[in-house]
């Protein structure tokens, strides 16, 4: 088979039918591809150089940043731009417990970027989330003491789309760790929640572009004035000696292109998309035998659809679906693109059965009502075909 | 044509098989299991081998997915393995997996998605309902599929079992697949080679020092553990120079081994439990291969009893037997432990 065959059976944006997959990620916003094309070309200098060429490049980016600050109700100097959201969590986690040793305190249900981040450090204290996936306050505040170091509650949950109450975690922190940096992971919550507000008690705040219409590659750390982190990559120093490394000044200025459109449109796409949610989640519920969804739906982020189907390998299902053109999640990908057992869903106490059955339907900017039909007619027929064989 | 699921493991073999498939012109589909997340450096299922997988997958041009039967693997496989050594015998895992996971789970799921059969890269062939060794003596597979029925063998496709292995290599090269030129594996793929059986035991059951002692009852040497001594093992039994002695049994209860000269490991028969068959069942004379990589040697199979021609070393208990006559295979059985006097 030639490459060209290959292209062309590689399936295009156009040839999608229904991509329920956006927590995963989303296609780039016109806006951001836009607005990094030319420093892909013709504006190529590196930011920190001294001449004309360099100086272009350096004021996009503190454009940028100050875009990026201003969505994330930070100041430009808080911002620090990394290469993923990922990597904004270690810089976070590892940063912060490096300047004040101690152990790590987080909910049960982070990314793994976080988890095991925090695994690495030593001493990690696990909070414990109740069956709703929130994460249980006093059992928390059990975990907090005087030494601890870093504590991390993410702000969203990127398997069953949980928000988690923030506000609530950081005067039980302030009380009980107050030498303790609370950092929030934000990489879920951006696209639907207003992360300036959510995340105004955190001192570091953790968010990823491509979650959100921006690149592949780039992310963004609050750390708040006052705040230190120790370097985690070193080099030349940029970012203020917290992040080294050229900047990835495309990507940098696509994310904040991606940023500020993403707010724009924020609460008329939540709105939208909520509907759409509701009526895919409702739809199963209504249709599928067996059916239970995850969660409490009214406080979770309007993209995400959870859901357990009795008796069925949501492996399986996935395949079935995937042919039909439906394009879901099951669990957590892990990086040979097999499907992890959840932690997330251990954690919230659902069974083994009930974990290897779920299915992640997440809707983003771009689902629309023949995204929601497509899932409704191929998912419960799907379903049975699964149990009767 | 008909769709296939092609069981890829990231190694030449079943590469060739599923690029042989698509020549065929046959709807396949590729599939790395995901059996074992602990620690291995045999490098099944490690990420390196599923990304070898897919990009076998990307030269053919077809989808490859992954599937995770961790848990299965570890109650139908591995926690079988640890129990039986514990019980003094010697077992055969690579059988234990083809008959419950790639024979069975995958099979059936592969059903469950409308294929209509699965391929793997075993050295085996498949002619009109019977089981035959694969084309290459020295790489036949067909002692570890023993297992596989009717109904299994109707929904299998062995591609490579006609060929050599230097014909699979070549195909592969032919083909340009990035796997070409890997070495075979060889060992337990959950049995890392820094740590052995051993640490893979030691992890999962406490392991018993034993006394060695001769036919006679004799203490003439000791163990550390127990569970790692197979019958018919020469070194490590502590029993210093002189004669050449050999484990001849292992009683776990007693907490002890049987050492004998070479003599002793001599047996004229061996009983088989767990017998199961490819087509009918069989009786009288058959030739049985008693481990992996053994001849198959002249014998009789009365009921459950495999009589030799010719007296042999003694088969460890726990491995399989599988019954050929020449090239097709028959079926097999697990051996029993044999009494020591």
């Amino acid at each position: 088979m030639t490459p060209s065959q290959i292209r062309d059976r590689t399936p295009t944006l156009e040839s999608v039918p229904a991509y329920l997959d956006n927590a995963a990620s989303i296609p780039m916003r016109p806006e951001a591809v836009e607005a990094m094309l030319p420093f892909l070309t013709e504006r190529y200098g590196n930011p920190s150089g001294a001449h004309a060429v360099s100086r272009e490049a350096r004021k996009a980016v503190d454009e940028a940043r100050d875009t990026v600050a201003h969505c994330l109700g930070a100041r430009p100097a808080e911002i620090v731009f990394t290469g993923s959201g990922t990597e904004a969590d270690n810089l976070a986690i590892i940063g912060a417990h490096a300047v004040r040793p101690g152990p790590t305190v987080c909910s049960a249900i982070e990314h793994h970027a976080v988890l095991h981040a925090c695994d690495a450090l030593g001493d990690n204290r696990l909070a414990p989330v109740g069956a709703d996936g929130v994460v249980d306050l006093d059992r928390l505040a059990d975990l907090l003491d005087p030494s601890v170091s870093v504590v991390s509650v993410m702000l969203a949950n990127n398997e069953v789309g949980t928000i988690e109450p923030l506000a609530d975690v950081a005067p039980l922190v302030r009380e009980r760790a107050p030498e303790a940096v609370l950092h929030t992971d934000a990489v879920q919550a951006f696209s639907w929640l207003d992360v300036a507000d959510a995340a105004a008690s955190a001192d570091l705040v953790a968010v990823s572009a491509h979650k959100f219409g921006g690149p592949k590659g780039v992310g963004a750390l609050v750390v708040r004035q006052g705040v230190t982190v120790r370097p985690i990559i070193h080099g030349g120093g940029q970012e203020r000696d917290r992040r080294s490394g050229t900047h990835n000044v495309a990507g940098i200025v696509a994310m904040a292109a991606a940023m500020r459109a993403t707010v724009e449109q924020r609460e008329a796409t939540v709105a939208r998309v909520r509907e759409l949610r509701d009526r895919l989640a409702e739809g199963l519920l209504a249709t599928v035998p067996g059916c239970t969804e995850t969660g409490d739906r009214a406080s979770k982020i309007a993209g995400n659809c959870h859901v357990s189907f009795e008796g069925v390998e949501s492996e399986s299902l996935l395949v079935l679906l995937d042919a039909a053109g439906v394009y879901a999640s099951a669990g957590s990908a892990c990086a040979s693109g097999a499907v992890d057992p959840s932690h997330v869903l251990a954690a919230m106490g659902l069974s083994r059965a009930q974990a290897i059955g779920s299915l992640r339907l997440s809707l983003g900017p771009g689902t629309t009502d023949a995204d929601v039909d497509l899932a409704l007619a191929v998912i419960p027929p799907a379903v049975e075909r699964l149990r009767a064989s | 044509m008909t769709r296939v699921l092609a069981a890829m493991s990231g190694g030449v073999d079943s590469s060739v098989a599923a690029a042989l498939l698509v020549e065929q012109g046959h709807e396949v589909v590729g599939v790395t299991l995901r059996l074992w997340d602990n620690d291995t450096d045999a490098g099944c299922c490690s990420v390196a081998e599923i990304d070898d997988a897919r990009r076998v997958a990307h030269v053919l041009g077809i989808d490859h997915l992954v599937w995770t039967f961790v848990d299965e693997f570890d109650a139908q496989v591995v926690a079988p393995y640890v129990a039986a050594h514990a019980n003094g015998l010697t077992p055969n895992p690579c059988i234990e997996c083809n008959r419950h996971l790639k024979f069975g789970r995958l099979l059936r799921r592969a059903r469950q998605l409308g294929f209509d059969a699965v391929a793997t890269g075993h050295h085996a062939r498949v002619v009109d309902g019977r089981l035959l060794r694969g084309a290459d003596p020295l790489k036949d597979q067909s002692y570890v599929l023993y297992v596989l029925g009717q109904d299994e063998l109707r929904r299998c496709r062995f591609p490579v079992g006609p060929m050599t292995k230097a014909e699979v290599r070549a195909k592969a090269a032919a083909l340009g697949l990035p796997t070409a030129d890997k070495p075979d594996s060889q060992d337990v793929c959950f049995v890392t080679t820094s740590g052995g059986r051993e640490a893979l035991l030691a992890s999962r059951i406490p392991l018993h020092p034993g006394r060695v002692i001769d036919t006679a009852g004799a203490e003439v040497g000791r163990v550390d553990a127990l569970e790692l001594v197979t019958v018919g093992q020469r070194r490590g039994l502590g029993t210093g120079g002189g004669a050449k002695r050999y484990a001849i049994s292992v009683d776990p209860t007693a907490g002890t081994v049987v050492v004998g000269e070479a003599g002793d490991l001599l047996a004229g028969s061996v009983e088989l439990t767990q017998l199961c068959w490819v087509n009918e069942p069989v009786e009288g004379p058959v030739q049985a291969q008693t481990s992996a990589h053994a001849d198959a040697v002249d014998a009789t199979l009365e009921g459950a009893t495999v009589a030799f021609a010719e007296p042999q070393r003694r088969v460890a208990p726990g491995q399989s037997v599988v019954l050929y006559r020449g090239d097709e295979v028959l079926g097999g059985g697990i051996a029993t432990p044999m009494l020591t006097r």
